[in-house]
Formats: C-alpha cells, structure tokens, sequence
C-alpha cells in the first residue's frame, strides 16, 4: 500500500511539473525516477519513450504505464497513470471553470487573440521538427502526400487515415522484408 | 448519455492518435466537426492554455475539451477515456517488450503512420490558421514569433504569455 502510495505521488510531481508534455518530461523523470527512486535506468526510460512514442496515445501516459507495471504490476501501472493526469485534471478544471466566466471581457479576448497567433506559429515550428523524422525517404514522402490529398479532396476522419497509413505502411516496409527472409 | 458519449470518443482518440499530444488536435478538429460541441476558435484557446499548464498536453486537452461539455464530470469522463487504450495495449507489451521492439510487422506500420500524421497536423495547423491570421498585423506578429520560436528554443509558456501582452497591447 505504501509503495502504491509512493508511486501515486511520484508521478503526481512530474505532472504537476511538466510542461507540454513528451519529451519536455524526460529531464524530470529522469531525476525523480533515475536518481532519486532509483526505480529504473537511463537506458531503460530512453526505451520506455521509444515505445510510448509508437504506442496509441499520450507518451507521458505510456511511460507511467510501463514504469508503474514494472514496480508493481497491473495496478502499479493503473496508479501511477493516475498520479500522472491528476494534476491535470484539476488545474485544467479550474482554470476551464474561471475562463467561462472572462472569456467576454475585451482584454482576455485580445490577449487570446495574440495567443492564437503564438500557437500557430507553434504548431508550424512542431511540423517542421516531426516532418525532418517522420517524412524521411520516397515512400514517407508518398503516404504524406497521399494523405494530404484525402484530406483536400474527400475531407478523410483522422481515425480512418491513420488505418490507411497502417496498412500502406505494413504493405511497404513489412511485406519486403517478409519475403526476403523466406528466401534466404 | 454524455459521460458515455465523452469516454467512448476520446477511447477512440487515445486509440488512434500516435505519436504524442499534438496528434490528439486533428481528432479534436474531427469532433468539433461531428458534435459541435466546440469551436475551432474555442479548440486554439484549449491548445494555449493546454501548452502553458503543468501536465501532458493530450491529457490537458481532453480534460478540458470534456469540461466544456459537461462540467467536471465531462472532463474526468473524457480523460479517463483518452487513457485507457494507453494503460491497456501498454499492459500487454510491458509483458513482450523485447519481441514488441523487434517485430517487423510493428515497424513497418509505424513507418506509414509517422508521415500520415504530419499530413493531419498540417491539416490542423492550417485551420487554426484559417481562423487566426486574418490581416497584416496578424501575419506580422505570426511571421516574428516563429522566428523567435525557431531561433531561440525558450519554453512555449514565455511566447504564451508574451503573445497574450502583445494581444492586449495592439488590440488584435
């Protein structure tokens, strides 16, 4: 029960003090899980990210998920996940709460106005740091492109994109070498 | 029944968005389109704020996406539901990690994934685009602050709030 407890309020800490998300998390759990706890190993968390990273969903979430089972199995994995999003929950309610009673002052409205202008410009420097990694030979270049298309042409949900990239993905790269072993 | 409603689309967010918080903003877009239960101007709010709180920004999203449509509840139930898949599928390769890493299958599947997914935040990007940069003054600060962004790697949270001064500032 005490190390269920010290689980919680270890990841508690790093939600409460990441920002963003991702990889801006790795720092902070490095020093209260590597050093502090104890609990892994540089090698390993750098693995953990690298599977969050290709695994549905929040990476911040996947890494908990796998430390918690590994210190003490399925419900170690489940409370420490919650330790990670509860800092999130009640500070996003919080805030979500005081914001619907400003959001109709003027100057709350133009300070998100300049906000929005940030964002994009975020999101447009986000593209280009994933678009080096992820768009990185012929076929990355033609699913990207592909995908854009749908997107233009027949206005594709994003589930059904991602399916489809799966499935050109395991035809391209899988299949090949599928059959290159059998013949060797 | 729209806790019910709230788990099961962000179940199906946490299922297919991959890759880290900002791919959960296309599939936000997509439910804005098929529920209306937010804007696209409301979304770009929810991403700010997302980015300049503690916390992962998916999981920030979706609890605030689920407040804005039923209260408190509404944000645990979409939360709880955007993590669930996580905690499953990373139950199950907590147990096979090593074959996980090395499957063929696997990798090949994410290699088409990865440049399908800069296509939908593109997509994404380009309409909070749409909605935020509608004159000069607009594309001026936009042009600068991606300049600033690229140049000087400081935290999201100082353009955050320097955006927001400068919004007050300029009456944008």
């Amino acid at each position: 029960m005490k190390e269920l407890l010290t689980l919680f309020f270890s990841f508690f800490k790093v939600g409460l003090f990441t920002f963003g998300g991702g990889y801006a998390m790795l720092p902070l759990l490095q020093d209260e899980l590597v050093k502090k706890k104890k609990w892994t190993t540089d090698e390993e968390l750098l693995d953990y990210f690298s599977i969050g990273q290709c695994t549905p969903g929040v990476i911040a979430v996947n890494v908990s998920t796998f430390i918690g089972y590994k210190r003490k199995g399925i419900l170690g994995g489940c409370i420490a996940t919650l330790g990670i999003i509860a800092p999130s929950i009640i500070i996003i309610t919080l805030i979500a709460a005081v914001l619907s009673i400003y959001m109709d002052n003027t100057y709350v409205n133009y300070a998100f106005a300049g906000i929005r202008i940030a964002v994009t410009a975020l999101i447009l420097e986000t593209l280009i740091k994933l678009g080096k990694k992820g768009v990185s030979d012929h076929w990355g270049i033609a699913i990207f492109l592909c995908a854009c298309l749908l997107l233009i042409l027949f206005n594709v949900s994003a589930i059904v994109i991602v399916i489809l990239a799966a499935l050109a993905g395991t035809l391209i790269y899988a299949l090949p070498q599928k059959k290159k072993g059998k013949k060797e | 029944m729209i806790y019910l409603t709230l788990f099961y689309e962000f179940f199906k967010i946490g299922l297919f968005a991959i890759g880290g918080g900002l791919v959960t903003i296309p599939f936000l877009f997509d439910l804005s389109e098929k529920y209306h239960w937010f804007t696209t101007a409301d979304l770009t709010n929810m991403i700010a704020i997302s980015e300049s709180t503690p916390g992962p920004l998916g999981v920030n999203m979706a609890t605030f996406a689920g407040y804005q449509v039923s209260g408190i509840l509404g944000g645990i139930c979409a939360t709880i539901g955007l993590v669930t898949p996580s905690v499953i599928i990373i139950l199950i390769i907590a147990k096979l990690l090593k074959k996980f890493k090395e499957n063929m299958w696997v990798s090949g599947l994410l290699s088409g994934i990865r440049p399908a997914v800069i296509a939908l935040i593109l997509f994404a990007g380009l309409e909070v685009a749409k909605l935020t940069l509608l004159d000069w003054k607009n594309w001026l600060f936009f042009v600068l602050f991606f300049v600033l962004i690229h140049y000087q790697k400081k935290s999201p949270i100082f353009y955050i709030c320097l955006s927001a001064l400068i919004g007050i500032i300029f009456k944008l």
